[in-house]
């Protein structure tokens, strides 16, 4: 699967979709495919502060519990109600349709600091390579 | 995002790089297959197989049809008579608590290696080869501490202690379908093989294999023994997935075999089952025969009997949102904890989110409100009736007696 290459990317295998001081956030193809089947989301109700690198959810598969944790400060505008009766949509569309939330940036600098697209698919080939070594 | 994958074995001997972890013979064709791998009790295993539809897919193939799981991790013991007639029984006899001398040749039972405490070395799988001759099937992450058991405990007997464990690749065969996918591959007559019984018989052109009629799914199924080089063993798993073709085989990872062992409530060591937990309270006393005069850990679980039960071992479905996990705690309608859960996953099958729970015998009663720990909140559960899933009983042939 293609990742955009308007998103940032953090290590932690979140994606951010900035626009007009704005984002979606949601978790890449790569972190959705580590997982596996997913079968439960928790996410913040509206209103709910994030900081930077703070755990604001939880995605689960059967065999897994992740953390998904803030790849920008700010506020939650809204998140995905879809997800809570659809979590499988994590697994076919996560760079688009599972969006988590969408939060008002406190500070859009702070995107400059995640990778891009291109820096981000050199990371997880990176990690592919350790893990069949 | 982080990820914390649900333990599923206890993990002693767990190496960190999987260069170091010990391999299958089936381990090269389970990554062309594009097997997510797990480190599992020291060993490099396929959690699904994401390609061919993953976990869910996995597990439903094997309740509606068949599917194919590698399981030659685990390890085999084999326990032959020296000179004296009955040495090998006699030894068997005191190293498990099912009762041995009722099997017939060709039958095998469900049993369990206890410490003097009447805890768990290790659950087993005795099988008779002859009046004699006796091979136990044991689990991959207690292979070494249950071989060195096996032979120091059976120093007084007149019987030769084999570990086989290395001989077998060990497929497993499972589902309503895996009859009709093991017919295609052996000349055995497969339906005189009852439930927990198993034959010798030509599998995939190979002479005087083992084939049990046995399984950790809760379905119908058959384990196989064959020779374990990796020529032998990928062309056996072919041939069993060109055979299941017409039945949509699916071949099968830890995650799923987890999931089907929960749902028929089969215990897994280190989780219902460990060296701090006793036979009364896994709610195993059907597999543990008192009558017999002596085995190891009889003593103290005639004590045990007489004294009052701490815990006990309940099946719970949650009734709010969220999933109960392995070690999460227990707490009752009071807000004190009460105990802690053993094993948590949704379950495909029924679909709802399930667990194995040790509780006080006065929080055991069906129906009874328990709350779980998920994260931050206390998550409404409900005591239920186990096993969660049992398979409908048709034709297929089933256990007569004790297994």
């Amino acid at each position: 699967m293609a990742y955009p290459t308007n998103y940032r990317y953090t290590k932690e295998h979140e994606w951010v979709d900035a626009k007009d001081g704005m984002a979606k956030i949601g978790i890449t193809d790569y972190a959705q495919s580590e997982l596996g089947d997913v079968v439960f989301v928790e996410l913040p109700a509206a209103g709910k502060k994030l900081e930077t690198g703070k755990s604001f959810g939880t995605v689960e598969s059967v065999k897994a519990v992740s953390e998904i944790y803030a790849p920008a400060s700010g506020e939650v505008l809204e998140a995905n109600g879809e997800l809570q009766n659809k979590p499988e949509t994590i697994n076919s569309d996560p760079h688009g349709a599972a969006w988590l939330v969408k939060i008002k940036l406190a500070n859009p600098a702070e995107l400059d600091k995640l990778m891009d697209s291109a820096a981000y698919e050199a990371y997880i080939a990176a990690k592919g390579k350790e893990a069949s070594a | 995002m982080e990820s914390v994958t649900t333990p599923t074995t206890n993990s002693d001997a767990t190496a960190e790089r999987s260069s170091e972890l010990r391999k299958t013979s089936l381990n090269a064709l389970h990554r062309k297959l594009g097997a997510r791998m797990v480190n599992f009790g020291g060993w490099d295993m396929p959690v699904e197989y994401p390609a061919t539809g993953g976990l869910i897919a996995e597990h439903k193939a094997v309740r509606n049809s068949v599917g194919v799981f590698d399981v030659s991790h685990m390890g085999d013991i084999r326990i032959r008579t020296g000179k004296t007639p009955g040495g090998a029984l006699a030894a068997v006899q005191h190293l498990s608590m099912n009762d041995a001398s009722k099997l017939a040749v060709g039958q095998a039972q469900y049993s369990a290696l206890l410490y003097p405490a009447g805890t768990f070395v290790d659950d087993v799988i005795v099988h008779r080869l002859g009046e004699d001759d006796f091979l136990f099937v044991i689990n991959a992450g207690t292979r070494e501490k249950d071989i060195s058991w096996v032979r120091e405990n059976t120093k007084g007997f007149d019987c030769l202690v084999e570990d086989l464990s290395d001989a077998y690749t060990q497929l497993a065969i499972q589902g309503p379908r895996a009859v009709d996918v093991l017919r295609k591959l052996t000349d055995a007559n497969l339906d005189a093989i009852k439930n927990y019984w198993f034959t010798h018989g030509t599998v995939c052109g190979l002479p005087e294999r083992l084939i049990a009629r046995t399984g950790y799914t809760g379905e119908d199924g058959f384990e196989i023994y064959m020779p374990s080089d990796v020529v032998t063993s990928e062309k056996v798993w072919n041939l069993v997935m060109d055979a299941g073709k017409e039945f949509q085989i699916a071949p099968c990872g830890l995650g799923a075999r987890n999931t089907l062992r929960l749902e028929a409530k089969m215990a897994l060591y280190g989780h219902e089952i460990s060296e701090k937990i006793n036979v009364w309270e896994a709610g195993l006393e059907r597999y543990c025969k008192m009558e017999k005069r002596d085995f190891i850990g009889r003593a103290a679980l005639a004590k045990a009997a007489a004294a009052r039960t701490e815990r006990t071992l309940v099946g719970l479905e949650m009734l709010e949102r969220g999933i109960a996990r392995d070690e999460y705690k227990v707490f009752d309608a009071a807000g004190e904890e009460v105990g802690v859960v053993t094993s948590g996953s949704p379950s495909p099958t029924l679909g709802k989110n399930i667990a194995l729970a040790y509780v006080p015998p006065a929080l055991a009663a069906l129906n009874t409100v328990l709350f779980v720990e998920v994260r931050t909140q206390r998550v409404k559960a409900q005591v239920v009736a186990t096993p969660f899933y049992k398979r409908a009983k048709k034709s297929a042939p089933q256990a007569a007696g004790s297994n």
